[in-house]
């Protein structure tokens, strides 16, 4: 069972239809080697609303960057479906094609994602081309795009190549070839992550001026809980497949329901919880999802005993609490959270 | 005595006929047990100090000053006796540990080889069992020195190199970005295993980063480096919360504190970009970038000055107004 409260106010983001929604979205592969299924997502609910940026986190093997893949009409839903303003997506190549002009991926690592022997205008230029052919205005768009990267003045960067720019500067480019399609929203993968800490702050700036400028939508996937604090309005925390947690920043980050998004939450270096909840072990097998709640075998709160004078121990290793529901306000899919949502302080220890 | 020092180290490598100096005078110092945190970006001289300590770096570097473990100059030391003190005196984590490991031999194996060749009583048995222990100690069961590195999960592979490190009771380890490309929560299982591997044996640990907030989680002190220098030290915590120089203060502010108001919708960044280490000009090398540099800044070059009890920072503002120059 899952809890849901309505916060106080919710934003126009929030009522309004959402740029980019998945609803019960679920994909499965078949396991290496033969028998069984990997439920890389299962059924899941998540929506970006206009001039959104939701922060999508969890650990490598979660599901978050199939569910981005997915979302991007990169991998098909083996169940649910994909909505973008509403209409489902199609998958036949020319609705495709359409679809991603407007939704544009923002690939991690710009140091491989760019080539070596393209010119920062061919780089940014290339994506037009892909999508309009060689346009007589193609000059003024790349401008515009780096500009709006921030790479001022852009001319100066047209005949550069990536390895004569910095860090900084190439993730800039890899942006600038993002917005040249002037997309509706973008689904950033780890934006940050192999960026000096000294880059991160422009790169994260540069996001929100766009969304204050453009209105662009973003799903930013990460594990870096700060990045979700410093940029996102709403986060959802993936475990196994499952977005277990989801809501405003501001809630799920400072009030976290869910056993797991406190866990996470404690291990953070400048944490001020006394005693860290180290989870031991790796995150589980997406091709071994446990039965019952899926966290329940590394779930802190199940092996304090809390569970059990809460009285849902039992429920936890056999009742699934379900998928999360789309919904406005902060909701968290877990027994315990269920029954001492009532009790505030109960919750928040 | 101290396990680590360094007195007045320079790395300069030589680049297209002219020289290009990465670190430029580094003074460090670790008592037995210590833990130090060396933090800055890219290119700033860091991982050279980290290889200059154990000489590894390659024929095209020159090294200037001394290096000093347990009172013995590194860089003078005779060939066999910096085998001999590699491994055993001083080891190193590299980051990134899918590159550092042979993929083709089984772990155990690799733990196994540096304690063969370096303590000749061991025997392939005897070595093995030793191996198996290692693993219980960073937290792997015995049998997965079996595994090859491409069986086992990221922080599994961090685990291995770290018992590596272990392997020949060095009284030094230096853990260069150990934690870097790992999830949060692995993350905190390797730091973890880390600090209490140090504290319980005495060992000494220099770790390398540019989070800083991992740094002043994880060790006693921290120094900043900025092109080639050290530019502020001093107690983690401190330095972390409450820097004294203008980059140490940006670099500290770029991993925001989750529920931090202050934080809440403002990334700190840095503007501009990391300085030319060919290119020195007159002054204070981090004046481009600098948000409150003054004018004196363009003509004084400031060293290390007392910033506090213990703790000092290489900038003009921490000058007592008399002494202004």
């Amino acid at each position: 069972m899952t809890t849901r409260t309505g916060s106080a106010v919710d934003g126009p983001a929030a009522t309004a239809p959402a740029v980019l929604a998945a609803r019960g979205v679920s994909v499965r592969f078949a396991a290496r080697g033969g028998g069984g299924v990997v439920r890389a997502v299962d059924d899941v609910d998540l929506r970006v609303g206009p001039g959104e940026i939701v922060a999508l986190v969890g650990e490598s093997g979660c599901g978050k960057s199939t569910l981005a893949r997915t979302l991007l009409g990169l991998e098909r839903p083996s169940g649910g479906s994909v909505l973008f303003k509403g209409e489902p997506l199609g998958y036949r190549a020319r609705e495709l094609k359409a679809y991603r002009r407007r939704v544009q991926l923002v690939p991690q690592d710009p140091g491989g994602s760019l080539d070596p022997r393209h010119s920062v205008y061919e780089a940014v230029a290339e994506g037009l081309r892909v999508h309009h052919g060689t346009l007589p205005d193609e000059a003024v768009r790349v401008e515009r795009a780096l500009s709006r990267a921030g790479l001022r003045p852009p001319e100066r960067f047209f005949l550069r190549y990536p390895h004569e720019l910095s860090g900084g500067q190439r993730q800039r480019v890899v942006i600038a070839g993002a917005l040249v399609l002037e997309p509706e929203a973008v689904v950033a993968d780890e934006p940050v992550a192999s960026l000096d800490a000294s880059v991160r702050g422009e790169i994260l700036a540069l996001l929100l001026r766009l969304r204050a400028e453009l209105g662009l939508s973003a799903l930013v996937v990460t594990h870096d809980l700060g990045l979700a604090w410093n940029i996102a309005d709403r986060v959802a925390v993936m475990y196994l497949g499952r977005v277990v947690e989801a809501g405003p920043v501001e809630e799920v980050l400072t009030a976290p329901r869910h056993p797991y998004t406190r866990a996470l939450l404690s291990v953070l270096p400048d944490a001020s919880a006394a005693t860290p909840t180290i989870l031991t072990g790796e995150p589980p097998d997406p091709a071994r999802v446990p039965p019952g709640c899926r966290f329940h075998p590394r779930c802190p709160v199940l092996a304090s005993g809390a569970a059990a004078e809460a009285g849902v121990a039992h429920r936890c290793g056999a009742e699934d609490p379900g998928p999360l529901p789309e919904a406005p306000g902060h909701g968290a899919a877990c027994h315990y959270a269920a029954v001492t949502a009532e009790r505030p302080e109960a919750g928040n220890r | 005595m101290n396990h680590l020092e360094t007195r007045g180290l320079t790395v300069a490598y030589r680049a297209g006929g002219r020289e290009v100096p990465a670190v430029r005078g580094v003074d460090l110092a670790i008592p037995p047990g210590g833990t130090l945190g060396l933090a800055g970006e890219s290119g700033c001289g860091k991982s050279t100090v980290a290889l200059a300590v154990l000489r590894l770096l390659p024929a095209t570097a020159r090294v200037g000053g001394s290096v000093l473990l347990a009172g013995e100059d590194v860089l003078t030391m005779a060939w066999g006796r910096l085998r001999a003190v590699r491994w055993a005196g001083a080891s190193i984590v590299f980051q990134g540990a899918m590159h550092s490991l042979n993929a083709v031999r089984r772990v155990g194996d690799q733990i196994a080889e540096p304690v063969l060749l370096h303590e000749s009583a061991e025997t392939p048995a005897s070595a093995a069992r030793r191996a198996a222990d290692l693993l219980e100690r960073v937290g792997l069961p015995p049998r997965t020195a079996a595994a090859y590195p491409h069986e086992l999960s990221g922080g599994q592979r961090q685990r291995v190199m770290i018992a590596m490190a272990l392997a020949c009771g060095p009284r030094l380890v230096i853990a260069d970005e150990p934690t870097t490309a790992l999830d949060v929560m692995v993350q905190a299982q390797i730091l973890r295993l880390l600090k209490d591997l140090v504290a319980r044996n005495g060992i000494a640990m220099m770790m390398i980063s540019h989070d800083l907030s991992v740094l002043a989680d994880a060790c006693d002190r921290l120094a900043v480096m900025y092109a080639g220098r050290i530019v502020e030290e001093g107690p983690a915590r401190q330095v972390f919360a409450d820097a004294r120089h203008p980059y140490a203060a940006a670099l500290g502010a770029a991993f925001p504190v989750v529920g931090d108001p202050a934080s809440r919708y403002a990334p700190r960044g840095l503007a501009g970009d990391p300085p030319d280490p060919a290119g020195s000009g007159t002054g204070c090398s981090f004046r481009p970038r600098c948000a409150v540099a003054e004018d004196r800044c363009a003509y004084v070059d400031p060293a290390l000055w007392r910033a506090g009890p213990d703790r000092s920072a290489a900038c003009v503002r921490v000058l007592p107004s008399e002494e202004v120059l």
